[in-house]
């Protein structure tokens, strides 16, 4: 497990470790020109995504948990939906839809009459047009683990909340917002983390954040130790959020208290109340994902019958294959970790945790290289040692393989599965191992036969969201990638970023068709959850 | 425990897949898109029964690649998009010199590396663009002119950190030295329409909807808008822009190429130097020139019909590795110019 974890750290710990390389005259130049543009943009972009998702993710978490109204089971899960959705292609698809030259505005033009600086529209590709398509994006991490808690809330609190004459507003201010405050607040960081990581949005709308920072001082300044030390400022950004994350966690510890044995009592809505609820929570649907499919789908139905051949059906295959291989191992990792750590607390474990935790903050493309220089250099001591001891030589043993891909996804989305198994674990209490350690079981039985089954939500969660992430994720892929191995998301970004957006559509949509199907089972196991955890719980003392 | 042998048992699956190494290969890391390579790497290989072996991705990352993997390095060669990363490649010692009759024929000399490190393959020129109606092409003749106050919110061009951007700076940095090109880049900057965004068919199709009247991009894009078979209303905006071909009295229009490489530690140096020879040959010049509307660097090659309506014009004569040599002072430039 010390092992593991530490392997984990790695690769962030060598970028890290160019932070002591002298980087010359670059960073006096990048603090005369454009290192203040850097900071305040991405600060900008974070407050700017932090308060979309929570206005988009809790206030639908908390109508379709507390009320009901015509389409709330549909709402409930279609509002996960747009978790497919990579957000470089919601960028594409709104710029293809609301740009000066797009169809939009070109219709104002010839209904109207106007030419350009005759009237005004917003500029999708700006600051807050990134902040709005993250926050489309974003917001169902912040839905999912609201509303989790919203449920998990014991129902006696909020009915006593309401007999005590709380009106539905007070109750949701002083009870329900404070209880879930851990929930949302993970959910949040992990928006956050993925904006800061946020590469091919901000890029696209030609907004200069910390990642475009770093790519800039890498690839056009050539000096990959000034950007190391980008990467580093930009881990300090993160650092600042896993502390408030941990911070807003220690307050309190939040277990179940008692048992629900009838569901949650939920208001019946109709009317203007109804109306409102149901646009409530369809605008997040609505931004995130029905229109920009629907315009993805409008260029794949033009390009269908270029695109669709045999080589499609392979990358399907080996999308699909790699996430979920990638996924499966990504949640036993986390496992074995956080019940380590739950056993015995280890400083190293949890510090090699929480480095490794960072790496979903980190632009894929540092990962990749922390990564291949970590393997390069394992890869090459190995065939070193072996050649001067042997004389045999091995050649690249890891650089270069699918091991490498996989490895750098753990790096990268080590952070969501742990996050979720971690939090699904605090929620048994530590009286549980108590008992059945007392019954005698070993630890991996605890585990295996109390744990497992009780988190099994937990678990089905921290699979799925790495699984759809890893399925949209590019740079690392792009870098890492063995020889003649291609996946959606590669084609995708090699058509778009050729200029070819309806090109890249077919892709993109099957990028999202796939995600769909994870996310489709998540909703459904989150509509079940209610009711399973206690089934589970009598099931495994049987 | 189960997972533990499942998980050795897959690596070992893993590790088996790649240590095959002496059949008739090459190995290829390419920054030019698959889609625009691949036809003709197909070719190559029914032609020789080489097979090539392919990975593309962003030039610098491949470069990175190549750089840790060092001596044990699988990659034969190296395709990039630019000149300016073939010289770093070089700089870094990733490459090694290559000695081909074919090659040195085939290639003018300023579009190859002077000691035969790397050679252009294909070439793309970036003349200034403008919407046929609102101006009148005389009136603009060099890149030079583009920094005249007149065209005040009438230029459309895309972000610095693009590497065509990059490329052409550098070429003016070779031409006209960095002060005056510093000076240049501002004025440009006070003269743009928008702050840069999007790709270079982004700002062809702004000067075609009136946002700018000019418009800086590569060739290439435009052609590909005039051709583009679904969609009607790239068409249509094509159809309202024209060609300036720049400082034509001068040293000429800017001029890239996409070239290669062989690597320093190559395992397949004769099929990595006749695959290159192969993507010099009539052949794969034509490919580039009617799939991607690209200018064949072969002199006596044609290029396609789109771009013979064009015209001939003549090309920066500037060795290429200047680009590369130039590159991270015309970032600098650009970022103390406030060009994005």
């Amino acid at each position: 497990m010390v092992a593991v974890s530490a392997l984990l750290a790695l690769p962030i710990l060598v970028v890290l470790s160019f932070v002591f390389q002298p980087a010359g005259d670059v960073w006096q130049h990048l603090l005369e020109t454009v290192l203040a543009d850097y900071v305040i943009n991405s600060l900008l972009l974070m407050v700017g995504v932090g308060v979309g998702t929570l206005l988009l993710g809790v206030g639908s978490a908390w109508l379709t948990t507390q009320y009901q109204f015509p389409g709330r089971e549909t709402l409930i899960w279609a509002l996960l939906l747009p978790l497919s959705m990579p957000a470089y292609i919601t960028a594409y698809t709104y710029t293809g839809m609301l740009d000066y030259a797009g169809p939009l505005q070109y219709q104002l033009r010839e209904w109207f009459d106007w030419s350009y600086g005759d009237y005004w529209f917003p500029d999708v590709r700006s600051l807050p047009g990134a902040m709005a398509v993250l926050s489309f994006v974003l917001y169902p991490y912040v839905y999912l683990l609201s509303r989790a808690a919203f449920l998990e809330q014991s129902v006696s609190v909020t009915d006593a909340s309401r007999l005590l004459g709380c009106t539905a507003w007070r109750s949701f201010r002083r009870v329900g917002l404070p209880m879930a405050r851990p929930a949302i607040i993970a959910g949040l960081s992990l928006a956050l983390m993925e904006t800061l990581a946020d590469y091919g949005t901000v890029q696209y709308f030609g907004v200069d954040t910390f990642t475009t920072g770093i790519f800039r001082t890498w690839f056009g300044l050539g000096d990959s130790s000034a950007a190391a030390q980008l990467s580093s400022v930009l881990l300090s950004f993160i650092f600042l959020l896993i502390v408030l994350e941990r911070w807003s966690r220690k307050r309190a510890r939040y277990h179940h208290v008692g048992i629900r044995s009838q569901p949650l009592n939920v208001q019946f809505l109709s009317g203007w109340r109804a109306a409102a609820a149901i646009a409530a929570c369809a605008l997040p649907l609505v931004l995130g994902f029905i229109l920009p499919t629907g315009q993805l789908l409008l260029w794949a139905f033009r390009t269908a019958d270029q695109m669709v051949d045999a080589e499609f059906y392979r990358l399907i295959r080996n999308s699909i294959t790699l996430a979920a291989g990638a996924a499966i191992l990504a949640v036993f990792i986390a496992l074995l970790i956080a019940y380590g750590k739950r056993l015995s607390p280890n400083r190293i474990v949890n510090s090699a945790a929480r480095v490794a935790g960072m790496g979903y903050a980190i632009p894929g493309t540092v990962i990749a290289v922390g990564v291949m220089l970590s393997l390069a250099w394992l890869d090459n001591s190995i065939d070193f040692w072996l050649r001067r001891q042997f004389g045999i030589s091995t050649g690249l043993l890891f650089s270069g393989t699918l091991f490498a891909l996989v490895f750098a996804y753990m790096v990268r989305f080590l952070a969501v599965s742990l996050q979720t198994v971690e939090s699904g674990l605090a929620k048994i209490k530590e009286s549980m191992d108590d008992v059945a350690r007392s019954l005698g079981y070993r630890p991996k039985e605890v585990l295996r036969r109390v744990h497992i089954p009780i988190m099994r939500g937990s678990l089905l969660t921290a699979g799925l969201i790495v699984f759809v992430d890893i399925l949209k994720e590019l740079p690392a892929t792009l870098i890492l990638r063995p020889f003649n191995f291609n996946t959606l998301a590669v084609r995708a970004f090699e058509l778009a970023s050729d200029e070819r957006l309806a090109d890249s559509a077919i892709p993109a949509t099957a990028i999202v068709l796939v995600g769909l199907i994870p996310v489709i089972l998540l909703s459904r196991a989150i509509a079940r959850s209610r009711t399973t955890t206690y089934v589970d719980r009598t099931n495994s003392n049987a | 425990m189960k997972i533990v042998k499942f998980l050795s048992l897959a690596l070992g699956v893993m590790l088996l897949g790649v240590s095959v190494g002496d059949a008739q290969e090459v190995n290829l890391y390419s920054a030019r898109k698959e889609a625009l390579i691949k036809p003709l790497l197909d070719e190559f290989s029914n032609k020789t029964g080489i097979q090539v072996n392919l990975v593309t991705g962003k030039a610098d990352a491949l470069l990175k690649r190549l750089e840790t993997e060092g001596a044990n390095t699988p990659a034969d060669v190296l395709i990039t998009v630019d000149a300016g990363r073939l010289h770093r490649a070089k700089a870094a010692g990733l490459l090694a010199p290559i000695n081909s009759a074919v090659l040195q024929e085939s290639v003018p000399a300023n579009y190859r590396d002077p000691e035969n490190y790397w050679f252009g393959l294909s070439l793309r020129a970036r003349p200034i663009m403008y919407a046929l109606e609102k101006l009148d092409p005389n009136t603009l003749t060099s890149y030079e002119d583009l920094a005249d106050p007149r065209w005040k919110g009438k230029i459309c061009v895309r972000s610095s950190s693009n590497i065509y951007n990059q490329s052409l700076v550098a070429s003016m940095i070779a031409a006209n030295g960095e002060q005056q090109t510093e000076q240049w880049a501002r004025a440009l900057v006070a003269n743009l329409a928008r702050p840069p965004k999007g790709g270079d068919r982004d700002q062809i199709r702004a000067a075609a909807a009136g946002q700018c009247v000019i418009a800086i991009a590569n060739t290439y894009y435009l052609a590909r808008m005039t051709t583009s078979k679904k969609d009607q209303r790239e068409r249509e905006a094509a159809g309202k822009i024209g060609i300036i071909w720049p400082n034509q009295n001068g040293r000429g229009a800017h001029i890239n190429v996409s070239g290669a490489g062989v690597t320093k530690f190559a395992k397949h140096k004769d099929n990595a130097i006749k695959l290159l020879e192969f993507l010099v040959s009539d052949e794969a010049q034509r490919f580039y020139a009617d799939s991607n509307h690209e200018y064949p660097v072969k002199a006596d090659m044609e290029p396609s019909d789109i771009l013979k309506q064009w015209g001939k014009f003549n090309g920066d004569a500037v060795n290429l590795s200047l680009l590369g040599k130039y590159n991270s002072t015309a970032v600098k430039l650009m970022d103390r110019a406030g060009w994005r």
